[in-house]
């Protein structure tokens, strides 16, 4: 699903050039359950914007869906964004002026389908999330894990084959934590490749493949077998 | 396409606040604009409508006596016009205008046993444009073709001589008497004389046939147009001087054959005060639609600033980025329409309003007073510049809405997103 070579980024100030992915090497297969952390500054957030196409890279390949992601235009990237990747964020991102149901039905606005059928289908992602009650309401009316879940919602909604989380838990105490991570799990489960970047050990554990970032490099991997995470690689290929 | 506006419409009525503010900021400076322009446009007409008698240019010519020999003839000659000199200008001055011949002569004017010795004009019909007399409805008429051809025995009164005669009667229709020949009123003037005194006007065949047997007379006063420069003035002085001379013989050079009053440097004065008023009004409206474009280009940039977040999130979920300029635009475009419309119609309204009045407080004055003497007369705007300046204005929101909606748009989602 997502292949990465060679993968270069750096971000450049008037005072300083920041080197931040250094020649980063990453594959992951359709359906999996992949968590990234490491230490702030480790390059993990600028990783998963380059996933998400939400940032541009300096040099190397990354693939998408057997699609190489580069120099796209802003349409394209548009469209790609839109069929292929759903995005969960740390600040829930929700657009505060429309409720719950608006805010879910947005991505099928720009794919063109009609007001009353995203509506339904938005009310249906709702449901599945538990918040059929809270459509009409607003935002800043929810809770911080009926946000998370609205925003989820939101990602789901056209269907994408990968989704993307920034600190989707950072944001969120304990018990609200684990509710969300259900339902990031169920999603997964469903078949879908499920990315988190997180620092939090109890939601990389929930995953079942945590690659840790250190300072631009992939440190190490591991992956769960039998419940218990194992370390699989220590260095970069 | 539908969809689209039932977004766009969500989007203003969700944002109430942004929205009522961008709005009252357009239709107030439309509104304002209107406004200024109106009170611009009062101030042009009042000021017009005060020189209006001093925006037409008219000369007075007299015939005099030779100083000079001419042509074998010897200086003392007193010169007179004839019917023939009235084509003349009419035909080979090509600035002429309204013509009128004049003779005047003194005479008391009779009615019962009321009577007085007033001036008494033989005048041609377009003496009423040249002089500007004012004749109001119900006051009758002036002098017309029919009166000069028939050398109808009819007069038209001085408002005060009226006043002297009649008292209270209505003198419209009424006989006085002229001398020994008896004249059927038939309009009075309300116009007051510059000078004081009062005057009787008689068709100017009537008084030739009645008073001046010989059908010689000293006065023509006609009206130019397009002498607008004080040079162009005297040149025009020098070739009516030689036409006359010519047609009457005398030296062109003799001052004393005949007298012409040119009053060009009144009439050239009126006209850089008109060109005046014209560049100020100009610079105020100018000034004022700069002022409305700062203004609501500065309410589209913010509220389009606020908005970044936004269009950060929309793009993160698939939205290309001419699909938010266009909904920014075509946002853009409904709150400026809506609302500069408003205001356009507030604007028009207001100043519609204050004429209303004015004129209201004008027809409540006796019609018998001269012309309203206001510095502030219809202050109201020609329609097309409300539309025309509405027009700018929601063109100069919609670039306004444009170029930072084209900058958020540029900015990658992400940065975008962290924009609180």
């Amino acid at each position: 699903m997502i292949h990465i070579r060679q993968l270069h980024k750096s971000y450049h100030t008037e005072a300083l050039s920041l080197h931040v992915l250094k020649g980063l090497n990453l594959d992951i297969e359709a359906g999996e359950y992949v968590s990234v952390t490491g230490a702030s500054g480790s390059g993990k957030s600028t990783l998963l914007n380059i996933l998400g196409i939400l940032d541009s890279y300096d040099q190397g390949e990354y693939h998408l869906n057997g699609s190489l992601i580069r120099n796209l235009s802003e349409r394209e990237a548009a469209v790609y964004r839109n069929e292929m990747i759903g995005f969960v964020f740390q600040s829930f991102n929700l657009i505060n002026f429309k409720n719950a149901l608006e805010n879910v039905a947005l991505p099928l606005y720009y794919k063109k389908v009609s007001r009353k059928k995203r509506n339904i289908i938005a009310m249906e992602h709702l449901d599945k999330m538990g918040l059929k009650d809270w459509a009409k309401h607003l935002p800043n009316e929810l809770s911080g894990g009926q946000k998370q879940r609205v925003a989820i919602a939101r990602a789901m909604i056209s269907n994408p084959k990968v989704i993307l989380a920034d600190e989707p838990t950072g944001a969120l105490d304990s018990t609200t934590t684990l509710e969300v991570m259900d339902v990031l799990t169920n999603l997964n489960r469903e078949g879908i490749t499920t990315i988190i970047v997180t620092h939090e050990q109890s939601v990389s554990d929930a995953t079942n493949r945590i690659i840790h970032l250190k300072d631009g490099m992939i440190e190490y991997e591991t992956r769960k077998n039998n419940g218990v995470h194992a370390t699989i690689q220590s260095v970069n290929f | 396409m539908r969809d689209q506006f039932q977004e766009i419409y969500d989007t203003l009525t969700k944002n109430k606040l942004r929205t009522t503010l961008t709005g009252l900021s357009v239709s107030w400076g439309i509104f304002i604009l209107i406004v200024l322009l109106g009170a611009g446009n009062g101030l042009k007409n009042g000021v017009m409508q005060n020189f209006s008698s001093r925006a037409v240019n008219s000369i007075n010519m007299w015939s005099g006596t030779t100083s000079m020999p001419h042509n074998g003839l010897k200086s003392g000659r007193q010169l007179q016009f004839t019917e023939n000199e009235l084509d003349a200008i009419n035909k080979q001055v090509e600035e002429s205008r309204l013509i009128t011949a004049r003779y005047n002569t003194t005479q008391t004017i009779s009615y019962g046993a009321e009577y007085g010795s007033y001036g008494l004009r033989g005048v041609m019909p377009n003496y009423v444009h040249i002089e500007k007399l004012i004749i109001p409805p119900g006051k009758g008429r002036f002098l017309n073709e029919l009166d000069m051809k028939e050398k109808n025995k009819v007069i038209v009164l001085d408002q005060k001589i009226a006043e002297v005669l009649f008292k209270e009667e209505q003198p419209l229709g009424k006989q006085v008497k002229v001398g020994q020949v008896m004249f059927k009123v038939v309009g009075i003037n309300t116009k007051k004389e510059q000078y004081g005194g009062s005057n009787a006007y008689i068709p100017f065949s009537t008084a030739q046939a009645i008073y001046n047997p010989r059908r010689k007379f000293w006065q023509i006063t006609f009206t130019v147009d397009g002498l607008t420069t004080e040079a162009e003035n005297d040149r025009f002085n020098e070739s009516l001087r030689s036409l006359m001379g010519q047609r009457l013989n005398f030296n062109p050079e003799d001052e004393q054959a005949l007298y012409i009053n040119n009053a060009q440097s009144e009439y050239v004065e009126t006209i850089k005060i008109f060109g005046g008023i014209t560049i100020f009004v100009t610079i105020i409206g100018i000034l004022t639609l700069i002022a409305g474009i700062v203004g609501v280009s500065n309410i589209m940039l913010v509220s389009v600033k606020e908005r970044t977040r936004e269009i950060g999130i929309r793009k993160a979920i698939g939205a290309t980025p001419i699909s938010i300029l266009k909904t920014i635009i075509l946002e853009s475009i409904f709150i400026t329409t809506i609302f500069g419309y408003i205001g356009m119609l507030m604007g028009i309204g207001l100043t519609e309003l204050i004429n209303f009045f004015m004129v209201q407080a004008a027809n409540g004055k006796p019609a018998t007073d001269e012309p309203q003497m206001s510095v502030f007369t219809n202050p109201t705007v020609d329609i097309g510049y409300a539309i025309f300046a509405t027009v700018i204005l929601i063109i100069a929101g919609v670039i306004a809405g444009y170029l930072p909606a084209r900058k958020a748009v540029r900015v990658q989602p992400i940065e975008a997103m962290r924009q609180e």
